[in-house]
C-alpha cells in the first residue's frame, strides 16, 4: 500500500474505550509525523476492512492479515509507552 | 462535556449490597430507564454486550467495570454510578478467561461518541489515579461521590 496509512482503532461497541483510544493514537501519529486515517469501529465490523494496522481493546473473534496492537494499557495506564513504540514501529515500516 | 455533567444523584448508589453482576445492571437500569435517560431494551443490551465483550478493568486495588451498549438504546448520554458493598465479579476485559473483582460499576449511556471524547478521557484517567478511586468508594453518598468527581475535574 502506498501513501497514507489506515489505522484502524475497534472495542466491542466502537463508542467507549476506542473513542479513548483513537484520540490518543491521532496525537501519537501527530507527534510522530506519521499520516494516517485513524478509523474507529466495532471489532465485528474489522474483518470486512483493509487496514495497516489494527489497535485494540477488545478481545479478537479471529485473525487479520493486518498487525495488530492491544491498547488496553491505554485504559489503565499500564505499560503505555510501549503501546506507543509498537503503534510506531509497525507505521513506520 | 465533562464526567460530572452527566453524572448526577439520582443515578448513584453508594455501597450496594449484591452478590452477582445482573443485578448491579438491572439497579443502575432502573436509575436510568425511570429518569428517562435510556430505552427499556437498554438493560438487553448491556447484558448481551457483557457476555461477548466484558468490561471488567483490571486496574490493581480498585477494579472498575464500565457496561455500555449501543448508541440505539440510549435517550440522553448519561453515567450511572454503583459503589458495591464487597466485590462482585466481572470478567476481564483484556483477557475473559479471567475473573476480577470489582468495586465500582459506571454504566456508560453514551450516544455519540464524538461529542464525548473529553468525557470519556477524563474518566479513563479517573480509573488510572488509585487516590480518586478509594474516595469514590469511601463517599457515603452519592452527593459526595459526585463532589469527588467535580474535584478530579478541575485537578485534571
Amino acid at each position: 500500500m502506498s501513501g497514507r496509512k489506515v489505522v484502524l482503532v475497534a472495542c466491542g461497541t466502537g463508542i467507549a474505550t476506542s473513542t479513548v483510544v483513537a484520540e490518543r493514537v491521532k496525537k501519537l501519529l501527530e507527534d510522530n509525523g506519521i499520516k494516517a486515517d485513524v478509523i474507529q469501529c466495532k471489532i465485528a465490523e474489522v474483518a470486512s476492512k483493509e487496514a495497516d494496522l489494527l489497535v485494540t481493546t477488545s478481545i479478537l473473534p479471529r485473525t487479520y492479515s493486518f498487525p495488530v496492537v492491544n491498547a488496553m494499557g491505554y485504559l489503565t495506564g499500564i505499560g503505555t509507552e510501549k503501546i506507543d513504540n509498537e503503534i510506531i514501529k509497525h507505521l513506520k515500516d | 462535556m465533562k464526567v460530572s455533567e452527566l453524572i448526577n444523584e439520582e443515578l448513584v448508589v453508594t455501597n450496594l449490597e449484591v452478590d452477582n453482576q445482573e443485578k448491579v445492571f438491572k439497579i443502575l437500569f432502573e436509575k436510568l430507564f425511570k429518569n428517562g435517560y435510556v430505552k427499556e431494551s437498554f438493560l438487553q443490551g448491556i447484558v448481551n454486550r457483557e457476555k461477548s465483550f466484558p468490561t471488567g478493568l483490571l486496574l490493581g486495588e480498585n477494579n472498575v467495570a464500565i457496561p455500555h451498549t449501543d448508541a440505539e438504546h440510549v435517550l440522553k448520554p448519561s453515567i450511572a454510578v454503583a459503589t458495591l458493598a464487597k466485590p462482585v465479579m466481572f470478567k476481564n476485559m483484556a483477557n475473559p478467561e479471567e475473573e476480577i473483582p470489582v468495586k465500582i460499576v459506571f454504566m456508560l449511556a453514551l450516544n455519540s461518541p464524538h461529542s464525548q471524547v473529553e468525557m470519556l478521557q477524563q474518566l479513563v484517567s479517573l480509573f488510572q489515579n488509585e487516590n480518586i478511586l478509594k474516595q469514590i468508594l469511601d463517599a457515603k453518598g452519592g452527593d459526595e461521590v459526585i463532589e469527588v468527581i467535580k474535584k478530579c475535574n478541575i485537578n485534571n
